[in-house]
């Protein structure tokens, strides 16, 4: 054999020179990112990360999974900005277990199979440690059996119907019952309210809440009765037959699950009917819903809804130090997009929530894995919450306060009453099926 | 045999594109793609049914259809249907877990029991069996399909008129579906689909079974279109959309000509909908609806819409582009897929298929133009269809 040694030498040197420069551009891509995890010797790769999720040594990788285009789009582009907030600030502060997030971003386009496309994509292919994301239910079950088949984690922020708990799904806005029972009670005690007109749209969420404040207003409430009972497709926008109704009911509260577009609609036809949160209080009447939020008002206009009431867990207005400080670092974060006058409803601080609550349960369990995560979230608690103080339930649900807000010309809602204790989570509820 | 080889595989230029089709889906794709993408795959593979389906019906019988997806989403309800009251079975004889907890009556579909409904409704009960779920599959929406031909050909509604009222229609259905919730599931549709007779069908060894009988369906679709559009029923058909009186005059039914092609796209678009259901594993009223519709005729304008191979190659071009574009562009990948919806249909008139039979030898002449003189005008090659 002539020289054996040169051709393989030669290789070697060229093998060599291909490791070195692959080790350059790696140490260049380190130093791009420019973040070293200063705790890496606590809380090393292999022992947080023992799944193979995309969790390196300085950066865990997590997605965020919204319609940024379609029908969805302008109801969800809150929660997108509220979470990118709370990260951003999770950052700021050096991560989680000294690792900094990425955020990978898919969009869902309001589209429910594309949404179950995406979830897979992040789940298999990005191996995300989480998923921040969905907003209407249809969404979120038709993530849900993927979540649970691949052992994902989803952080999902609107409230919802209940009938639902899963180990893969923390569910940081209210279910049903911790909406519905204070703001029914309120009516009763408060405003002396005995009939209710109860209003919807058609689908899941509006029938299941008015299903429950059916009951408790009939079982519950002492001499209270239901007057009325309507229910109106997605996107309807001819309410008048429903106001000669309620007209002719006279009810004490107009309790209104209307969603979405349809919302323009109904308020405006109210207001042309001459039903207004002013003569509605001269006849010792009401308007409460648990369906339109700051954000909806925006597109409704504020004289369309002035006195009307809505029950949520959380307002804009909250004079609490969290939740100033909340509302000013938003409007910095997006002050070019809303000039210093951003609108905040109740899901996106719910949504921003999300990003607080895996960093406090991460850190409680010492570990990314899904599994570990699920199991240390029962009694996570944010002190730093907005709405005051949150605290995961063993069922994934918040424990949260409820809330009336008067709604102002202005866009904003007065907080009138508080729920005086945090609301038990109940998705199930016995008695109320 | 020889006329079985030319009308079904359309001879040797029509085998080859089968073939090189057959073999990128069947031995290409599995051995490149990770199982993710192979099951998105799988999904885009279940609506390029339609595009096939479209081919025939628009391409060669010139009827315009843009509520095709009601006919798919019929499918794939179908399918659904069975595969719901399967898992409701298994939920019941799973007792003791949260899903029971959740429910009032157990073994009943979750979103019926959501909805206070206590009993099965009757058009419910076909869907217990397996056989009656496939016989329904085909039949529901070839019955449907028969009334809609039947009351417009007969009465010579056509060309736009039938694409609008194809589209209304599609409405009607989505609409149906969404405000009866208690027997459809609503807006959520019918989720959380797990088990096929007992057969897991979301691991990944199940997931690449489904597509490879996907696969399989298509190329079936793709034979027995050849077969039709090559035999006399093919040669009326194009004689209905390229000069319908003169038809009508020589004592054939123009009505149901029309019917029977309109009704045959209607069984294959079904047969893709069942197969989105198995790739995907839930069903929703959002497929049902206009958007996907236009899109399923995007597919086959892009594939082009006098190939059945094409339509396949078109659905997988836009498909694919449509998830790559929002991935990579999740804020503004709506205008990019425009653009180029927009630059495919002025430089490609006849899709992919004209620009691989046209467009190829044209670039090649072109290329090989400064290198050796012209050959003597190849105009019979230009206007030569490499198949049907």
């Amino acid at each position: 054999m002539p020289n054996p040694t040169t051709r393989p030498g030669a290789l070697s040197r060229i093998m060599r020179s291909v490791v070195m420069a692959c080790a350059a551009i790696g140490s260049a891509m380190a130093v791009e990112d420019g973040w070293t995890n200063p705790v890496l010797d606590k809380f090393p790769t292999a022992a947080v990360n023992t799944t193979g999720l995309a969790t390196g040594d300085h950066w865990v990788t997590v997605g965020q999974l919204h319609s940024v285009t379609g029908t969805m789009a302008i109801s969800e582009t809150g929660s997108v900005e509220a979470e990118r907030l709370a990260i951003k600030q999770i950052n700021d502060m050096g991560g989680i277990l000294g690792r900094k997030i990425k955020i990978i971003q898919e969009d869902g386009a309001s589209d429910w199979p594309t949404f179950a496309e995406k979830a897979k994509k992040l789940l298999i292919k990005d191996k995300v440690g989480t998923v921040f994301g969905c907003w209407t239910s249809a969404s979120r079950k038709a993530v849900l059996p993927i979540f649970e088949k691949e052992n994902g984690m989803l952080y999902y922020p609107t409230f919802y119907e209940g009938l639902e708990a899963s180990k893969n799904v923390i569910y940081t806005g209210q279910e049903a019952t911790q909406q519905i029972l204070w703001g029914l009670d309120w009516a009763n005690k408060e405003k002396g309210a005995k009939t209710f007109f109860l209003i919807g749209s058609d689908y899941i969420w509006p029938r299941t809440s008015n299903k429950i404040a059916r009951i408790h207003i009939e079982k519950h409430l002492k001499d209270c009765k239901v007057v009325g009972e309507e229910y109106y497709p997605l996107g309807h926008t001819n309410f008048n037959s429903l106001i000669n109704k309620v007209k002719l009911a006279k009810p004490d509260v107009i309790y209104s699950v209307v969603v979405g577009g349809s919302n323009v609609s109904w308020y405006k036809q109210l207001k042309a009917a001459g039903i207004t949160g002013a003569s509605l209080a001269a006849k010792k009447q009401l308007l409460l819903t648990i369906s339109t939020t700051e954000d909806e008002v925006r597109g409704i206009g504020g004289e369309n809804v002035e006195g009307f009431f809505a029950c949520m867990k959380y307002f804009q207005s909250l004079p609490n130090e969290n939740n100033l400080k909340f509302v000013a670092a938003f409007n910095e974060m997006y002050k070019d997009k809303y000039a210093g006058k951003a609108v905040v409803g109740d899901v996106t601080q719910a949504a921003y929530l999300g990003p607080w609550l895996w960093k406090a349960t991460v850190e409680k369990a010492g570990s990314f894995d899904i599994d570990k995560i699920a199991a240390a979230s029962p009694d996570v608690e944010f002190t730093g919450a907005p709405e005051g103080y949150v605290k995961i339930h063993k069922n994934h649900h918040l424990w949260s306060k409820a809330r009336i807000g008067e709604m102002m010309l202005d866009g904003q809602f007065k907080v009138l009453a508080e729920s005086p204790e945090l609301i038990e989570p109940n998705p199930f509820p016995e008695g109320y099926k | 045999m020889n006329t079985l080889y030319r009308s079904m595989l359309g001879g040797r230029s029509g085998l080859i594109g089968l073939a090189i089709l057959a073999g990128l889906l069947l031995i290409v794709f599995p051995l490149l793609l990770e199982p993710f993408r192979l099951n998105m795959m799988g999904k885009y593979l279940s609506l390029a049914f339609v595009a096939i389906a479209l081919v025939m019906c628009w391409g060669y019988g010139g009827i315009m259809s843009l509520g095709q997806g009601l006919f798919w989403g019929l499918g794939g309800y179908c399918m659904a249907a069975f595969l719901k009251l399967e898992a409701a079975r298994n939920i019941a004889s799973e007792a003791g877990t949260d899903q029971i907890k959740a429910l009032s009556t157990v073994g009943l579909p979750d979103f019926m029991d959501w909805n206070q409904i206590t009993e099965l409704p009757w058009f419910w009960y076909p869907f217990k069996s397996f056989p009656l779920t496939l016989a329904l599959m085909i039949v529901v929406p070839t019955v449907i399909a028969y009334i809609i031909g039947t009351a417009m050909f007969k009465r010579r509604v056509g060309g736009v008129y039938f694409a609008i009222i194809t589209q209304a229609l599609c409405w009607a259905m989505e609409i149906l579906f969404v405000t009866r919730q208690g027997w459809t599931g609503g807006i959520n549709g019918i989720t959380d689909l797990r088990t096929l007779l007992g057969w897991d069908i979301r691991t990944p060894s199940a997931q690449s079974s489904i597509y490879f009988m996907t696969v399989v369906g298509i190329l079936v679709c793709i034979v027995l279109g050849r077969w039709l559009l090559n035999s006399k029923f093919g040669r009326l058909l194009v004689a209905v959309r390229d000069m319908e009186d003169r038809v009508r005059f020589s004592g054939y039914d123009v009505a149901n000509l029309k019917t029977t092609v309109f009704c045959i796209a209607a069984a294959m678009s079904a047969v893709g909908g069942a197969f989105f259901v198995l790739n995907v594993g839930f069903m929703s009223p959002k497929l049902v609806t206009i958007e996907p519709s236009i899109y399923m005729v995007i597919f086959c304008a892009v594939g082009g819409r006098m190939s059945l191979i094409g339509a396949v190659y078109g659905t997988l071009a836009v498909s694919y582009g449509r998830t790559f574009f929002s991935e990579e562009f999740p804020a503004l990948w709506y205008f990019l897929m425009g653009s180029v919806f927009i630059l495919v249909t002025m430089v490609f008139p006849d899709g992919l298929a004209g620009a691989a039979t046209r467009g190829v030898p044209a670039a090649w002449r072109w290329l090989t133009r400064n290198f050796r003189e012209p050959p003597p005008a190849p105009a019979t090659a230009a206007v030569k269809e490499a198949q049907p």
